[in-house]
């Protein structure tokens, strides 16, 4: 039932080889694996195509994101709600490498990302959504109307490993997240081939969690590593406003 | 525009003039930017259910500085706090609440508004990327979507248009609109029709800066 549990983040990543699929959890500051993606940035494994929410760096402070990753240039495409900031004015780590070519990028709305990571898990191989029918990203792709309402044809998302960040881990890999820190974790656990959770608190024995508090089960858990107190380990901390 | 000194109102007045549209009971969301804004509003007993894309349902006013919890935050990564009876869901189950059909209303940040209720708010011109975040998801499945934006661009442009020149979020959906100069509703082939006007705007003023015709009745 053990030996899911991994000293340290450099082990949990070691054998990440070029070319893998990586999904990493996280909106803004909560959930994010911080820890993990420096990690990874040390191993140096390449030709990587990464999925999260955004590719990081619209927010001060700057933490570990997808961005770094592109700028060490080892990041073939990203698949992001995100591939621009939200205001003309943001320009993004990322943007640079993008517009030069040198990364590729899928934009894909927020709820269609989250559905395409759970329908991979969940065993669907695609799934029709109402939404972003009418507008640009539906240019040539399948569309089917039902009951009077067009629908546009979606394909889940599997990943060969995921990037989790939880409160609570059991040494099964049984997870518990505090608020907002859920976002897309438990469908990036499930849409894994192996997910990876670097845990806030201490690994705790096995029965510790009530079975009916456990918010992703540990049979998606494959690795944990315990997040050191800082300045080791790297937590969320409060973000800078932009000035207006 | 005909009087460049008419102003009307600040962005919290274009929050507060949109969150007295919310009925008692709705379930609303939130965009980035001044749509937070709508959350300071006081409108009375009207019992609000904020829903965020991040899965939190049911959130409360910004944390006090130092009572942040660095774990909980709205669309706009702010600390919020939650309110009594608050949950928390995953993003695919808070995605689930929206193209359920469970959101009363979004309201919305905008680059522009046309009169058909299409809209555009997540590429702007030359742009390789895009940001669409929930957006697209927020407009093509919420009971209805209201806007907040300034009437004009920076350098004078019209916002409320005949048709998007920007790829469009969602088709037909918009509502309402807020600006610094007043509340419009898309009128379809009659352009925008006027439902107020901010304090010292006239017609004129905003017909001037307004891309399409305006009718008050």
């Amino acid at each position: 039932m053990t030996g899911k549990q991994y000293a340290t983040f450099g082990d949990a990543v070691r054998d990440i080889p070029d070319g893998a699929t990586i999904a990493f959890a996280g909106f803004a500051m909560p959930g994010a694996p911080f820890n993990l993606i420096r990690a990874l940035a040390e191993h140096g494994a390449k030709n990587l195509t990464c999925i999260a929410n955004t590719t990081g760096g619209a927010q001060q402070p700057r933490m570990p994101d997808i961005g770094l990753l592109v700028e060490q240039g080892q990041v073939r495409k990203v698949i992001c709600a995100f591939t621009a900031g939200t205001r003309a004015s943001d320009v993004l780590p990322f943007t640079r490498y993008y517009e030069s070519g040198d990364v590729e990028a899928e934009l894909v709305p927020q709820g269609t990302l989250a559905e395409r990571l759970r329908a991979a898990g969940a065993g669907i191989p695609a799934f029709y959504t109402p939404t972003a029918v009418g507008t640009e990203l539906a240019d040539g792709r399948e569309t089917r109307v039902f009951n009077g309402r067009e629908y546009l044809l979606e394909y889940a998302l599997p990943v060969d490993y995921a990037f989790l960040r939880a409160t609570r881990a059991d040494a099964f890999g049984n997870l518990q997240y505090h608020r907002s820190q859920r976002n897309f974790n438990p469908v990036m656990a499930m849409a894994a081939r192996i997910a990876i959770v670097e845990v806030d608190e201490d690994i705790v024995p096995v029965g510790s969690i009530d079975p009916d508090q456990v918010h992703t089960p540990g049979i998606f858990i494959h690795r944990l590593v315990k997040v050191p107190p800082p300045p080791d380990g790297i937590w969320p901390v409060r973000r800078q406003e932009r000035r207006r | 525009m005909s009087d460049t000194n008419a102003k009307g109102w600040t962005r919290q007045q274009m929050a507060d003039r949109i969150a007295h549209e919310f009925q008692d009971g709705w379930i609303v969301n939130l965009g980035v930017g001044m749509p937070t804004l709508c959350s300071n509003t006081d409108i009375g007993g009207r019992r609000i259910i904020y829903h965020s894309e991040n899965g939190v349902i049911g959130y409360g006013p910004i944390a006090p500085p130092g009572e942040e919890d660095l774990n909980l935050v709205n669309a706009g990564g702010q600390n919020v706090t939650l309110n009594p009876g608050a949950a928390v869901v995953h993003h695919a189950d808070s995605f689930a609440i929206i193209r359920g059909g469970r959101i009363d209303v979004t309201v919305l940040g905008a680059y522009e508004v046309a009169q058909s209720g299409d809209f555009a708010n997540w590429k702007v011109a030359r742009a390789k990327g895009g940001g669409i975040g929930g957006a697209m998801d927020l407009a093509a499945c919420a009971k209805r979507v209201f806007v907040i934006m300034e009437h004009t661009t920076r350098d004078g442009r019209a916002r409320l248009i005949e048709h998007c020149a920007l790829p469009v979020t969602a088709r037909g959906v918009v509502k309402l609109v807020a600006t610094n100069y007043g509340l419009f509703e898309p009128a379809h082939a009659e352009g925008f029709r006027v439902r107020e006007l901010a304090p010292g705007i006239t017609l004129r003023d905003v017909q001037a800066a307004t891309g399409t015709p305006l009718r008050v009745s």
